[in-house]
């Protein structure tokens, strides 16, 4: 089963993404900041990350930027998931190793979809 | 609503777009009639049927047919016919045609996602075929969907649903809470508002024809018309695809599938000779 590790500091969200990523056969873990998952990564590097941007501690974009530097950490799919919306966020996203990009508000439909684009749905 | 009106309305949309609408779903019916009557200022649906029944205008009807025709879609919807057409239908195509346009056909656009995400994937593929002419063309029964596709406007919820990341930050701008579509992408599409049940001569002849879901929403005998219609649309070495859940077999000689391709169909030489 693959594994997804899910990023975001409101526990609402997590569920939220928990319950979604479950139907699409994510094995789930969590965390609630960047250092957490990095903790996290550093034990069992997931499949894929879903990733929030703000969070206290240490940022999405933060994490991201460790993660893609460790021992295996550009095996993991990394789907940031936030309310930041404007051109210039996701494509410093992009620069910094996100595979794809969720804009919140999302559903289902969403998460699916987009994780279909990165071929792990 | 009544079953009289109801039954009104499933004759109106097959007799002027051969479209099936059971009338058992009164939330369809309800879902997609309430926004009608609202916008021509109509107090209630039954309001609306009985004016239509009145008075008999024709830009009502056509209005409560639009909306029974109207179906969601999305970016790059079922994703394999676009890495088809990406992959071997086009570089197929522009050996074949040598220099001569290649004419492609979105036949029930609906608000634009597929021809656009067919004009994405031909502007992302321009450098890998220097000297190939691509004419777009996008047809739908709806005014309205006609509208909305031509002004390229999407809330991030339909950006979102099949589009890739990359692809929305190369082709879309967001202008406040809406991503609008590069004026490069949508001035690659012409625009015709086309009853694909009715005469189509005059359509023009195009080389490959996309006219997914529309089969499956069509009453049997329009099926028939329907894919002899695509068929007399679509040059002999052409292509069709239809849904991914539609076939084309058992319905007309007109096309027979192409062969591991599910969905893409290729015309019968015996429909040629016939046509």
């Amino acid at each position: 089963m693959k594994t997804c590790l899910v990023v975001d500091d409101s526990r609402v969200i997590r569920k939220v993404a928990r319950r979604i990523l479950e139907d699409l056969g994510f094995e789930i873990a969590e965390a609630s900041d960047g250092l957490e998952a990095l903790a996290w990564c550093r034990a069992t590097m997931p499949d894929a990350v879903l990733l929030d941007w703000n969070m206290p501690v240490m940022t999405g974009i933060e994490f991201l930027r460790h993660l893609r530097l460790e021992p295996g950490g550009s095996k993991p799919t990394v789907l940031l998931c936030t309310v930041e919306n404007d051109v210039e966020r996701i494509n410093e996203a992009l620069d910094c190793g996100a595979n794809e990009y969720i804009m919140k508000p999302f559903d289902s439909d969403i998460v699916a979809s987009k994780f279909a684009e990165v071929g792990l749905a | 609503m009544r079953p009289e009106d109801k039954d009104l309305v499933v004759q109106l949309c097959g007799a002027r777009a051969g479209l099936h609408v059971d009338p058992q779903k009164d939330y369809l019916l309800e879902s997609r009639l309430g926004p009608v009557a609202r916008r021509e200022n109509f107090g209630s649906i039954d309001e609306m049927i009985a004016t239509l029944r009145s008075k008999r205008e024709d830009r009502l009807a056509w209005a409560i047919v639009e909306a029974m025709a109207s179906s969601e879609t999305c970016f790059y919807r079922d994703r394999t016919p676009f890495a088809l057409f990406r992959d071997e239908i086009l570089p197929t195509l522009a050996r074949l045609r040598d220099g001569e346009p290649i004419r492609i056909w979105s036949a029930a656009c609906g608000s634009g996602q597929e021809v656009y995400s067919l004009a994405m994937t031909i502007d992302d593929q321009r450098a890998l075929m220097p000297g190939t002419k691509l004419e777009l063309f996008a047809s739908d029964l709806s005014e309205r969907a006609l509208e909305k596709a031509q002004s390229g406007l999407y809330t991030q919820f339909e950006v979102q649903r099949g589009l890739p990341i990359r692809h929305l930050v190369r082709h879309f701008e967001k202008v406040d809470e809406m991503w609008v579509l590069s004026p490069r992408i949508r001035q690659m599409v012409r625009w015709r508002r086309i009853n694909l049940v009715s005469d189509l001569s005059a359509a023009g002849r195009f080389d490959v024809i996309f006219c997914r879901n529309v089969l499956s929403a069509l009453v049997e005998p329009m099926r028939v018309r329907l894919l002899e219609n695509l068929a007399r649309a679509l040059s002999p070495d052409g292509f069709l695809f239809l849904g991914a859940t539609e076939t084309a077999t058992g319905l007309s000689q007109a096309f027979q599938p192409v062969s591991g391709r599910p969905g893409l169909y290729a015309r019968n030489p015996a429909f040629r000779a016939a046509a």
